[in-house]
C-alpha cells in the first residue's frame, strides 16, 4: 500500500520504551515537529515500530499528530536494528520527508546513522535547538529558504555549531530526552492511520540478531520532569554531606542533582547527573550547591526559571546565571534554608 | 581457530582538556593547543580485539585510520599494545568529511581487507560526539551491526555473542559473522604498551612520513629495517570521488559560536541568617517553592 499523499512533511520516529509506550523523548519530539510543521504549513507525520500497538493513537495524539504509520509485528519489540532500518528507510524514500527527527537514546543513535547512511542525506547528532533559516552558497549563488538550523553543542560543549543540510532529504537529527519542551495541543484531531504491511517494509535477512537475554532495571531516578531541583557538585565536599541536600529536598518536595564532578567523586548516582552528558532539565527553581557552572554544566539547566547559587567562590561562572547568588558554604546555608522555610511554609 | 578482526581507530583533539588557551579570542577552538590523543573508546575497541587473540593467537588484529600523516601516531600506539598491523588512509581529498563521507571511505578500506571476520569501532569519537560512523560503516558493507559492546561473550567462526551496555541495563545478542562492532566505554579498558613491541614497531613508518623524515626518499637505503604501515589514497581505493571529503558531505558547518550565556542581574546574598531568612520568605511568597 503506497500513501496517496502529499510529501515534505515532518516526521517523527516515535520510540517504544520498554515500558511498551511511547517515550517520552518521542512526544517531545512531536511537539517540537508540530510547531515545526505549522511554521512551514505542513503535516506532522509518525512512524511507531512494535509489537503491541494498541494504545499507540491514543498516547501520541494530543500532540498533534497529522498521519501516523503504525508497523506492528511480535519481531519488532525490543528493538532490533535491522528490521526498524529498513521499515524507516523504506518509509522515508516512499513519503520524501523535509525533516526527521528521532531521540537520542540508545536506540535512536542506533537507528538514525543507519538510515541517514542507506538514503545517503545528513544527520546531526544531539541537537539542542532546532529553528528555520536561510542560507546562501556563495560558491554556486544557489539560495535556500527555510532550511532546518540544527544547533548543538561541539568539541566537548566548548562551542555551539549551527548545522545544515542544503540538498539532501531528509534533515535528519537526533535530540536527547529533555532538551525540548512537552506540550499538548489544543484541540487535537485523530490521526489518520495507516497499519504498514510489515513483510513489505522489512527484508529477509533482517531478523538475523537473536536477543538472547534482556536485563533492564527499572527507572528508579527520573529528575528531567522535577519542578524543584537540588543540585550538588563537588564543593559539596563528601557523600555524608550530600545528605543536606537530600533533607533539603524533602521540605522543598523536590529533587536532588549533581554535577559530573559530584558523580564522579561518588556522592551521587549517575541518573543524576545535569548536563551535556547527564540530562537536560528546566524546573522552576534550580538550586546548584557547590557547583562551579562549566559550560557543560549550565548546558543542561541554563532553562531553569529561577537559579540560586551557592558558592563561596564570587567569581564562579555559575553566578553569571543565577538570579541569587549566595555567597557562602553550603553546609552553612541548606541547614538555614531548611530552617526558614519551615518557619514560614503553611 | 583464528580470526581476522579490523579495528578502527581515530586520532582526536582532546576535548575533555580544554583550558582556556586552547580557546581564540574569536571564540573558536585553537586545535593546535590541544593535544592530539587516542579516541578513548576505540582504545576499548582495540582491547576487544586484542582480548580475541589472547584465546586464539593465530587472530590477526589489523587497525585503520583516515587522517593525515600524524595520525600513523595512534598506528604505532596500537601496535605497541598487540595489534599486528595498521593502515592509513590519508588523502587531501579526503579532508571536511563528515561521517557519511567518512563511512563511505573506511567502508571502502575496509573492503579492500576483507575477508574480516569483526570490524570493531568505538562508539564515538570525543572530538563530535556523534556515534555515527560505525553504524554507518555497517551499512555501507551491508553488514548488521551490535553497537554498545561491552563484552564478545563467545566467539567461532560463524557466530558471535555479544554484551551489550543500554542505559538501564544489559542485553546478550547473538548473530552469524561477519559483523561490525561498536565498543562502549564501558568495556575492559587497552592493556599498556609491550616493551618488546614498543622497541619493534617505534621506527614503523608511513610512507609520507619517510618523506618527511628523508631529504631524498629515492634513496632509503638506511630504513630498510623500519616496518612500514601501509598507507593508502584515493588512488588505491575503489571509490567514486564524489562521495568524498567536503564535496561528498550532506552536512555543512553553517556557523561556529563562543558559548554565551545571558548574563543575569543576580541578586548577592551572604549566608547570614537574616539573608536567608529574607531569601525564602521571598521564594514562597512568589510561589515559586511552598
Ligand atoms: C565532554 C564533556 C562533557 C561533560 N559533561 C558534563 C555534564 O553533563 N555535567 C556536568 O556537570 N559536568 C560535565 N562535564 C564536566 C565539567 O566540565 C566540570 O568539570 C564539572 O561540571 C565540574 O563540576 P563541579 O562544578 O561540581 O566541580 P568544580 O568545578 O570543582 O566546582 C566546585 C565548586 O564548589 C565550590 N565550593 C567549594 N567548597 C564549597 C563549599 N563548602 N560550599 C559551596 N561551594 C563550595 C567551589 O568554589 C567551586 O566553584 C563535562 C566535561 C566534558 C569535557
Ligand atoms: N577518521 C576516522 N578513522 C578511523 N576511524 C574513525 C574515523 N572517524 C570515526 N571513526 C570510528 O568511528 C567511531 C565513531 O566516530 P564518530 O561517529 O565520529 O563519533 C570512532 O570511535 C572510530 O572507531
Amino acid at each position: 500500500m503506497k500513501n496517496p499523499l502529499t510529501v515534505n512533511n515532518i516526521f517523527v520516529y516515535c520510540e517504544i520504551s520498554e515500558e511498551g509506550k511511547v517515550a517520552d523523548v518521542s512526544l517531545q519530539l512531536l511537539t517540537k515537529g508540530r510547531q515545526l510543521a505549522g511554521e512551514l504549513g505542513v503535516k506532522l507525520e509518525a512512524v511507531v515500530i512494535g509489537s503491541d500497538l494498541g494504545d499507540t493513537v491514543k498516547e501520541v495524539k494530543p500532540y498533534g499528530v497529522d498521519i501516523l504509520h503504525l508497523a506492528e509485528d511480535k519481531r519488532l519489540f525490543p528493538y532490533t536494528t535491522l528490521p526498524h532500518a529498513s521499515i524507516v528507510s523504506k518509509l522515508f524514500k516512499e513519503r520524501e520527508p523535509e525533516i526527521a527527527l528521532l531521540g537520542a537514546t540508545p536506540t535512536g543513535r542506533d537507528l538514525a546513522p543507519r538510515v541517514a547512511s542507506t538514503l545517503k542525506c545528513g544527520l546531526t547528532a544531539d541537537c539542542t535547538s532546532l529553528v528555520f533559516g536561510d542560507h546562501h552558497d556563495k560558491k554556486r549563488d544557489v539560495k535556500y529558504e527555510n532550511l532546518l538550523y540544527q544547533i548543538r553543542p561541539a568539541f566537548g560543549g566548548n562551542i555551539i555549531a549551527t548545522i545544515i543540510n542544503p540538498d539532501t532529504r531528509p534533515q535528519m537529527a537526533t535530540v536527547r530526552e529533555g532538551v525540548m519542551k512537552l506540550e499538548k495541543v489544543s484541540a487535537p484531531k485523530d490521526p489518520e492511520v495507516y497499519n504498514l504491511n510489515v513483510e513489505e517494509y522489512v527484508n529477509k535477512g533482517d531478523f538475523v540478531i537473536d536477543i538472547v537475554e534482556r536485563h533492564i532495571e527499572e527507572k528508579k531516578v527520573n529528575i528531567t520532569g522535577s519542578q524543584i531541583i537540588v543540585s550538588g557538585g563537588y564543593g559539596v565536599g563528601s557523600a555524608a554531606n550530600f545528605k543536606l541536600l537530600y533533607e533539603l529536598a524533602d521540605v522543598l518536595g523536590a529533587d536532588v542533582g549533581a554535577s559530573r564532578a559530584a558523580v564522579d567523586a561518588g556522592f551521587t548516582e549517575h541518573e543524576r547527573q545535569v548536563g551535556q552528558t547527564g540530562v537536560t532539565v528546566r524546573p522552576k527553581l534550580y538550586i546548584a550547591c557547590g557547583i562551579s557552572g562549566a559550560v557543560q554544566h549550565r548546558a543542561g539547566m541554563e532553562h531553569s526559571a529561577k537559579i540560586i547559587s551557592i558558592n563561596p567562590d564570587a567569581e564562579a561562572p555559575i553566578n553569571q546565571i543565577a538570579d541569587y547568588a549566595i555567597n557562602g558554604k553550603v553546609e552553612e546555608v541548606l541547614p538555614k534554608m531548611i530552617k526558614y522555610y519551615r518557619k514560614y511554609a503553611k | 581457530m583464528s580470526f581476522r578482526i579490523l579495528v578502527l581507530v581515530k586520532q582526536v583533539p582532546d576535548t575533555r582538556n580544554v583550558g582556556e588557551d586552547a580557546m581564540k579570542a574569536d571564540g573558536t577552538v585553537n586545535r593546535g593547543a590541544l593535544p592530539a590523543i587516542f579516541n578513548p573508546e576505540d582504545m576499548n575497541a582495540l582491547e576487544m580485539a586484542l582480548k580475541v587473540k589472547d584465546y586464539h593467537p593465530d587472530t590477526e588484529v589489523i587497525v585503520m585510520t583516515m587522517g593525515p600523516t600524524r595520525a600513523a601516531d595512534i598506528i604505532r600506539e596500537s601496535m605497541y599494545r598487540g595489534a599486528d598491523d595498521g593502515y592509513l588512509l590519508t588523502d587531501r581529498k579526503f579532508a571536511g568529511s563528515d561521517t557519511l563521507a567518512t563511512s563511505y571511505t573506511l567502508a571502502a578500506g575496509a573492503r579492500k581487507l576483507q575477508p574480516f571476520d569483526v570490524l570493531i569501532a568505538g562508539r564515538q569519537a570525543i572530538d563530535g560526539d556523534t556515534a555515527q560512523v560505525g553504524p554507518q560503516v555497517a551499512e555501507k558493507l551491508k553488514l548488521p551491526q551490535i553497537t554498545y559492546a561491552e563484552n564478545i561473550e563467545k566467539i567461532s567462526k560463524t557466530k558471535i555473542t555479544v554484551k551489550r551496555r543500554l542505559d538501564r541495563g544489559v542485553e546478550e545478542v547473538a548473530v552469524k559473522m561477519p559483523v561490525v562492532l561498536t565498543a562502549h566505554s564501558s568495556a575492559d579498558p587497552c592493556r599498556p604498551r609491550n616493551a618488546k613491541r614498543l622497541l619493534k614497531f617505534k621506527n614503523a613508518r608511513t610512507i609520507g612520513e619517510l618523506q618527511n623524515e628523508t631529504e631524498d626518499y629515492t634513496n632509503m637505503g638506511n630504513a630498510k629495517s623500519v616496518h612500514k604501515i601501509s598507507e593508502w589514497t584515493v588512488d588505491d581505493l575503489d571509490i567514486n570521488p564524489e562521495n568524498l571529503g567536503l564535496q561528498g558531505s550532506p552536512t555543512k558547518v553553517k556557523k561556529i559560536e563562543n558559548v554565551v550565556f545571558k548574563q543575569k542581574d543576580s541578586v548577592k546574598l551572604s549566608e547570614s541568617d537574616e539573608d536567608i531568612e529574607k531569601l525564602m520568605k521571598d521564594l514562597i511568597t512568589s510561589h515559586v517553592i511552598g
